[in-house]
């Protein structure tokens, strides 16, 4: 029984790894006919579900039709599996009695969108989330801190979903008319994004300055300092790490969110211009797209979110094992 | 001078929780008068097919309920095995990865479900929705188990074994009994963070407007549809979406607070 009991939380704890593994493997291999076709220029391709028309020219054409026939027989692998497929199938045969094109897939306008609205969340909720931690940590007597510590974490716990709504119907509206521009926009996006990882990144904040020891603080306050000293020259300096590492955290929350920002971003596959032009994010591109996608449009979205896996991963990791690790 | 700075920096201070308070009070009330002008308990009576929700708030719970039955098992046994089986490298390892887990975007992980389970079995489906969900729910009921586990004293363990009951006798009735109280707050925590999700679900159970208890087949979720109505042009769907919105947070908000009221009367 004992043996079985062990055995067992080895198992369980042993599918963590399994499970990640398996989410690298199976996004990677389901991404594998777009990583092949693409490449790393995906990264810098701006154009999504573009028609591009092969030319004939003597030396190109061996490659290009060599490319068509590798499209095609991928295209027919999936067909066995789905039958929606097969009018695409027949697409392409006629396609290939006039000229030949085929269709592209670029990763750049979600990737820039994606790195853009998680920045404009960061810079709009930073000073905020700082301003709530210090309130919750340092200036707040106990129990008023211990009601707004609860209400805002409520804040967290209410569903993204919700936030996306609101945002459209009743931020957007007065955003835009504050900065003009569309409703749906890079900025309105950002900024319901940083409302929602608002109350995240305050209640990490608050417990990294929570760590300053007492009597730090009480030598400076003996010395003379004012509240504003002892934050800035005692607490800030001490707990630095940890408040970086929790605004990194904060960021890989806002990275891979996808509800808030899907009401929100406009969902064009069109490089914004300027800050109040609607995009797309990953997320949101998988979202809207998943559905409808097959072959080569649906392995690209798994490229997508192959990238957004390990940026995520990467940014997450920083966080947690280097800045966390070392505040401890 | 240096009292100016400070009463300056005091009052931003005070502002960001201000701010932070007003959107709270924006989302609530927005929500409550949106939400309350559209409900009617007809909502809980008919399926979204007939304009009500039944269907939807059932399958919902279904779907985070399962997920449940799958998740809090391994989670546990996960999160037991780190804190007392478990040794040096392998298990810190288990701890980090778990942690990454747990923020690892769920858009990402409704694409894995999708992959292993929607494509292979030829059609969306509620156990491939509850799994996504499970899948989320994994690493949050590791992360409670273990820190829970760690603050059981040592003395107990030890006077445990020292009575002649065998290690997993200990763990299940002294150190999982002296835990219970926190290890229920974080399940109910992430229960009520699993019920809200939408981006994990949207391709891997869909929803349906139909009244369903059959997991092999599209199966109807809250989130899901409140995400299809809120896009659609009618205003009669988007105030259905409210209304659904509405039962969705008040839900979320108090399994969150049953939660916090647990620990704290237990403190």
């Amino acid at each position: 029984m004992e043996k079985i009991f062990q055995k067992l939380s080895l198992t369980s704890a042993t599918l963590v790894f399994v499970l990640l593994i398996g989410i690298f493997l199976t996004l990677y291999s389901a991404a594998k006919p777009a990583i092949d076709e693409f490449g790393f220029d995906f990264i810098t391709n701006p154009d999504w579900n573009k028609e591009v028309v092969l030319e004939n020219l003597d030396d190109e054409a061996i490659i290009d039709e060599d490319d068509v026939a590798i499209a095609d027989e991928d295209d027919a692998e999936i067909a066995d599996e789905d039958d929606v497929i097969l009018d695409e199938d027949e697409m392409l045969l006629d396609d290939e009695d006039e000229t030949a094109t085929k269709t592209i897939y670029g990763g750049l306008v979600p990737i820039v969108g994606t790195l853009l609205t998680t920045l404009i969340a960061l810079a709009f909720a930073l000073p905020i989330a700082m301003g709530i931690a210090v309130f919750l940590a340092e200036i707040a007597p106990k129990n008023i801190s211990y009601v707004v510590g609860i209400a805002i974490e409520l804040l967290a716990a209410i569903p993204s979903i919700i936030f996306g709504m609101w945002g459209l119907y009743y931020f957007a509206p007065i955003i835009s008319d504050l900065f003009g521009g569309y409703q749906v926009s890079l900025l309105t996006a950002g900024l319901v994004l940083g409302v929602m990882i608002l109350p995240f990144m305050a209640a990490i904040t608050r417990d990294s300055m929570n760590t300053t020891p007492a009597v730090l603080k009480e030598s400076a306050y003996a010395l003379g300092a004012t509240k504003f000293e002892v934050i800035k020259d005692i607490i800030f300096p001490y707990s630095k790490v940890g408040i970086i590492g929790s605004i990194i955290l904060a960021l890989g929350r806002a990275l891979g969110e996808t509800m808030a920002v899907a009401f929100l971003i406009g969902s064009v596959f069109v490089l914004p211009q300027k800050i109040t032009d609607p995009t797309i994010s990953i997320p949101v591109a998988m979202a809207n797209n998943f559905g409808e996608a097959s072959g080569l449009g649906e392995s690209a979205l798994f490229y997508l979110a192959l990238i957004l896996f390990i940026i995520s991963f990467a940014v997450i990791s920083l966080a947690k094992f280097y800045f966390l690790k070392k505040a401890k | 001078m240096r009292l100016l700075v400070n009463k300056i920096f005091l009052a931003l201070s005070i502002l960001s929780a201000l701010i932070g308070l007003a959107f709270l009070g924006w989302i609530l009330a927005t929500l409550f008068l949106k939400g309350l002008s559209s409900f009617h308990f007809s909502l809980f009576l008919d399926d979204l097919v007939d304009g009500g929700l039944r269907n939807l708030i059932v399958g919902q719970m279904i779907l985070a309920g399962i997920a449940s039955l799958i998740g809090i098992p391994l989670g546990m046994t996960a999160g037991i095995y780190i804190q007392e089986y478990g040794q040096g490298r392998y298990a810190s390892l288990i701890r980090d990865l778990s942690d990454i887990m747990m923020s690892a975007p769920s858009i990402v992980i409704g694409a894995f479900v999708y992959a292993l389970i929607v494509v292979p079995t030829g059609g969306t489906s509620g156990w491939a929705g509850a799994v996504a969900l499970a899948i989320m729910m994994i690493p949050v009921v590791i992360n409670t188990t273990d820190s829970m586990l760690s603050l059981v004293p040592r003395e107990l363990r030890e006077a445990g074994i020292a009575l002649g009951a065998s290690k997993y006798k200990v763990i299940i009735d002294i150190v999982i009994k002296a835990a219970k109280v926190g290890i229920m707050t974080g399940i109910l925590l992430a229960f009520a963070r699993i019920i809200g999700e939408t981006a994990p679900l949207l391709f891997t159970s869909e929803t349906s407007n139909y009244f369903s208890l059959n997991l092999s087949e599209s199966f109807p979720s809250l989130t899901v549809s409140i995400y299809d109505l809120a896009n659609e042009p009618e205003e009669s769907s988007r105030d259905l979406a409210w209304a659904a919105s509405f039962i969705l947070t008040v839900m979320v908000l108090i399994i969150n607070l049953t939660g916090r009221f647990i620990t704290r009367n237990k403190k």
